[in-house]
């Protein structure tokens, strides 16, 4: 189990340099205020923060009180404020009122803020109206790549989907743009560059043309990595939206990993509290079962909870010295070895009672089938059932996004049915969420001939050619077609199974959906790898609806050692599941690469679904 | 040598002496040079560096992770002092915006490359409506969704709404950078403005109706409900918002009354079972179930009547009937659930019929522990064999099992079965009598 690589296969890059980096900076920023000081921080920083500092390191930098920025009144006494945000709009609020409360009261004090990664206009200019500008200095700290395992770099953006493939906004392309650049002055230029997606296509841009401004920084520098792959999460939406099966990615479905760790409850640790355990590569039960499918990981558990019981066993029988050996070097590790086991023992029985509970087989037989297409009308009317029982409202909303992506969109009659339904079901303000879902293009009724929408067509007649082009791109989330259809035909996606899949002996990335599917965004990497570009994907790209958007960038570089040549970046941008990453991992084994994957941040099903959301649970 | 540097930054930054102008070009090289040596030499600074001593302690002051070695850490800034990463540090560190930029002559292209460097820099030189829509173009060109939201403020400030908006008509990207923004500040007017302006009007309905969110009090946003009904939305739509005022209509006079009887102490449903939340913003098969569990035998014309509800929001028999057995399972009223799957036909026999499916009728009846009599007599009823046989198994529905082995003329499976039930049980003397029966013609 747990496939070694092939002994040729490259090392990875050293990433902790850039939790030393971040840490440093955020260090000088501290230290750009000084004096004691309290400290506000964002909710959904602390995880990230958590990874690169403690507590011991602030209050080195004399940070008295720590408090999380919540919209309540600060208690805080201190003469100095400090915050540290993400650049959000209600956080410049709530330090507005802070701020302007402190001036009702006559009371002056020091106020900085610390925006992460990097600082908006659009806040600079809420702090202005507030009239508190010039009241609070503003910071930047551009800690925007968190080393989440040695093979995993994410950004912990989770917003850049909302942001980008709902809003349309581009606010955080410059962020990802510098982090690239970062990359390539610490690890060396890619020589190799893929893409498909228009997000993609902008972020690589950008990013060249920071390299160009700052030109020479990279030149002469050997490239630590061969290549890098840019890729949309709108490309391929139906791997995200399905359960996934491998351990970690199940792991994150049923207990969700934050920021790589994730709070076991007292179902799994078998005792009254919660336990908070880091999921990573230095985890050597997790390591090695982490890539499995589940079906493996039982048998996998018990065979290893037989050795170490019989490495326990070896005391008897030991004479004083040997026992004392035994002890001394032995029995940590074997004591540790076991509260792993057992931590991983218990999750699997927490998840395999769940899941016995919702009745998984039947919903996974549902996900095949429209993954497959066939049967779509008797998964129709599970998903309806689904709604009318009530279960989970993000499940249902994610049955009926794969079920719209997988066939153009829902017929009319079956699109206006389930909604009335789902409405009824979880609540009518959820008008708002289906609205969101048809604008991303994640949940549409086919219309008929697939016209162009009223709007779209009466703002071409307004203006133009070149600008109705643009006009129709600006619309393609609602205009385009998914083509799931076509492009699994072209591609293979379900492999043709004679006779049982041994998920054992995985032979393709199929085993991370039990052996039916292969992850769309994973073939697309593979064979763009395969063939160094898109030469013979035309009629894949156009399918995808990136006939213009996806590009290919090959530098010569003698200096590329074929070492670097066989590690690959892959970007995620809007989020990358963990089956993706599993199955990438498998292609690597089998062809002697390593990938490193980037990510905006981790995501799944639920994660998606909720970003669309209105309403907030 | 480094504090003379920062004295000086102070001393500039605080300056009243506006004539001043960076060399900016210059001091960007400089700074690149910096940044290029400090990270060249920050790798082996970092490489050399053991981090794993790290003492790791999570913000509740547990420690994460590996094991520790608590007071072994040097203050970072001590351990930077010789190393020349010390000036890679404040030049990264630098706060971008207090780089003032007093110069009158950026182009468009530089003052967008600024801008994104986060650098402030006057816009109130582009004046004419062409240096501003010049300005825009050049910030979509970037990609940079800040600087093309910057340069949107600034002529949110300086163009009158209809020319902003006549502007971004035909400047789709820069058009849902504004939207964005203005759903972010939460600027209501004019976002209704815009939609009302492109026509939008589906958008334009959806964002009022959006403001229901934040009403808590139910009369008022009973009130404001009110007034998105005659919004132009789809005529599908329409229908949903016209049955979210009603729903929450009745939720508000069921909730009144049932609050009253809860007090009063004389219904013996809400004594038996108090509610435990109120029924006020809850979704409609919430509501039904509320409806079935406290005033299933209300007659029609009450407000509070699951049949009432049901005519109203024209709910399908099969969402009513799955709701009702709920309902009814839980309170374990099993004579209602018996009478809901029973119709008669024009001769006056009874048959039982479910609009859903059997099995999901004895799982439903199963979670709410119904005994083995009432669960058996669904069992039977459903139709497909292997599914009943599995059910009737593993719910324990002895009789079913044995008879249906029998229908089956399966002995095989009859005697796997004889194992299963408890020794000298009926259940085992029924099997016992079948498999002596010289009756039956066995199949295996």
């Amino acid at each position: 189990m747990a496939f070694p690589h092939r002994p040729d296969a490259p090392e990875l890059p050293d990433f902790s340099m850039l939790k030393r980096l971040a840490r440093d900076q955020l260090i000088y920023l501290l230290e750009q205020l000084p004096g004691k000081k309290d400290l506000f921080i964002e909710a959904d920083l602390m995880s990230p923060l958590d990874r690169i500092a403690n507590v011991s390191i602030l209050k080195q930098h004399e940070v008295d009180k720590l408090y999380k920025v919540e919209n309540k009144p600060a208690l805080s006494s201190s003469e100095q404020l400090c915050f540290l945000v993400r650049p959000r709009i209600k956080n410049m609020r709530y330090i507005a009122s802070l701020v302007n409360a402190d001036k009702m009261a006559g009371r002056t004090r020091k106020y900085k803020v610390i925006f992460s990664p990097q600082k908006f206009y659009a806040c600079e200019m809420v702090l202005e109206e507030e009239g508190v500008y010039g009241d609070v200095s503003c910071d930047e700290w551009a800690f925007s790549l968190l080393p989440l395992d040695v093979d995993l770099l994410s950004m912990e953006l989770p917003e850049f989907f909302r942001d980008y493939f709902l809003e349309g906004d581009q606010r955080w392309i410059n962020t990802l743009a510098q982090a690239l650049h970062l990359l390539s002055t610490l690890y060396g230029p890619f020589p190799n560059c893929y893409g498909i997606g228009r997000c993609a296509k902008m972020s690589y841009e950008l990013w060249k043309r920071l390299e160009e401004e700052e030109d020479g920084e990279t030149k002469g520098r050997r490239p630590e990595i061969g290549h890098i792959f840019l890729l949309d999460r709108d490309v391929d939406f139906v791997t995200a939206l399905c359960s996934q099966v491998v351990y970690e990615g199940l792991v994150d479905d049923t207990f969700r990993i934050k920021c790589g760790s994730v709070d076991f409850g007292p179902e799994v640790t078998s005792s009254d509290k919660s336990l908070k355990v880091l999921l990573n590569a230095e985890d050597k039960v997790f390591n090695e079962i982490r890539n499995e499918h589940f079906s493996n990981v039982f048998g996998f558990l018990s065979q290893k909870a037989r050795n170490l019981q019989a490495q326990y066993d070896r005391r008897r029988g030991m004479d004083i010295k040997q026992m004392k050996n035994f002890v001394s070097q032995e029995l940590k590790g074997l004591k540790q070895e076991h509260r792993l086991l057992s931590l991983h023992i218990g999750a699997c029985e927490s998840i395999m009672k769940k899941k016995t509970k919702q009745d998984f087989q039947e919903l996974i037989k549902t996900e095949h089938a429209l993954l497959e297409g066939f049967n779509i009308r008797e998964s129709t009317n599970y998903i309806e059932e689904h709604i009318d029982r009530q279960v989970s409202p993000i499940e249902s909303l994610r049955l009926m996004c794969l079920l719209s992506i997988t066939e153009n969109g829902l017929i009319p009659k079956d699109y206006r049915s389930l909604k009335t339904q789902y409405l009824q079901s979880y609540g009518p303000e959820h008008l708002l969420t289906f609205f969101n879902l048809r604008r991303a293009g994640l949940l549409t009724e086919q219309a008929p001939g697939d016209t162009l929408t009223a709007v779209e067509s009466k703002v071409s007649k307004l203006v133009t050619d070149k600008a109705a082009g643009k006009i129709t791109d600006a619309f393609s989330s609602l205009a385009k077609r998914s083509n799931f259809r076509a492009i699994s035909k072209k591609l293979n996606l379900i492999p043709r199974v004679d006779g049982e899949y041994d998920l054992k002996v995985p032979r393709d990335m199929a085993y991370v959906f039990s052996g039916a599917y292969v992850p769309l965004s994973c073939r697309i990497i593979e064979q763009v790898l395969e063939r160094r570009g898109w030469q013979g994907l035309d009629e894949v790209v156009r399918l995808l609806n990136c006939s213009e958007l996806a590009f290919t960038d090959m530098t010569k570089d003698d200096k590329a050692s074929s070492e670097s040549l066989r590690l690959i970046l892959v970007v995620f941008l809007g989020g990358c599941t963990f089956s993706e990453i599993s199955a990438l991992r498998f292609l690597g084994r089998e062809k002697g690469y390593r990938f490193i994957f980037l990510t905006t941040a981790v995501t799944n099903s639920a994660r998606l679904m909720e970003a669309m959301s209105e309403v907030k649970a | 040598m480094n504090r003379t540097k920062g004295d000086e930054e102070e001393y500039w930054n605080s300056s009243k002496f506006k004539a001043f102008t960076f060399d900016d070009e210059d001091d960007e090289l400089s700074q690149l040079k910096e940044s290029k040596r400090a990270v060249n030499s920050l790798r082996d600074f970092v490489d050399d560096d053991d981090e794993d001593d790290l003492e790791r302690v999570s913000w509740t002051g547990e420690p994460v992770g590996r094991r520790t070695r608590p007071g072994s850490f040097q203050s970072l800034s001590d351990a930077l002092s010789d190393t020349p990463a010390k000036s890679y540090a404040p030049e990264l560190g630098r706060p971008k915006g207090e780089y003032r930029d007093y110069s009158n002559d950026w182009s468009p292209s530089d003052t967008v490359r600024r801008l994104r460097k986060g650098k402030v820099c006057s816009l109130e030189r582009f004046r004419s409506l062409q240096d501003k829509i010049q300005l825009l173009e050049e910030a979509v060109s970037m990609h940079d969704g800040n600087v093309i939201t910057a340069v949107l403020i600034f002529l949110k400030r300086t163009l009158s709404k209809e020319i902003l908006f006549r502007e971004l008509e035909v400047r789709q990207v820069a058009l849902r950078h504004l939207i964005h923004f203005l759903k972010e500040i939460g600027d209501q007017k004019l976002l209704l403005d815009l939609f009302r302006f492109l026509d939008r009007t589906e958008e334009l309905a959806l964002s009022h109706y959006r403001e229901h969110l934040n009403i808590q009090d139910p009369e008022k946003r009973k009130e404001f409900l009110k007034t998105c009904i005659g919004l132009p939305f789809s005529a599908e739509d329409s229908a949903h918002i016209q049955d979210h005022y009603t729903l929450l209509e009745r939720q508000i006079i069921i909730e009144a009354n049932d609050r009253h009887l809860e007090l009063a102490g004389q219904t013996e449903v809400f004594r038996k079972h108090p509610r435990k939340a109120s029924i006020l913003n809850m979704p409609l098969v919430t509501t039904l179930f509320y409806s079935c569990f406290y005033h299933y035998t209300e007659a029609e014309g009450t407000f509070s009547s699951p049949v009432n509800l049901k005519k109203t929001f024209k709910i399908p028999d099969k969402q009513y009937v799955l709701t009702a057995l709920a309902a009814r399972a839980k309170l374990r009223a099993w004579h209602d659930v018996d009478a809901l799957f029973t119709t008669k036909n024009w001769l006056g026999y009874t048959k039982k019929r479910a609009p859903i499916g059997f099995h999901r009728v004895v799982e439903i009846l199963h979670k709410n522990s119904a005994p083995v009599q009432v669960l058996q007599e669904y069992v039977n009823l459903v139709e497909d064999v292997d599914t009943k046989l599995n059910l009737a198994t593993k719910f324990k529905c002895h009789d079913v099992v044995i008879d249906t082995c029998r229908d089956l003329k399966d002995r095989q499976q009859l005697l796997a079965y004889r194992s299963k039930v408890d020794k000298g049980s009926a259940e085992e003397e029924k099997i016992d009598a079948l498999l002596n029966s010289s009756q039956i013609r066995w199949k295996n």
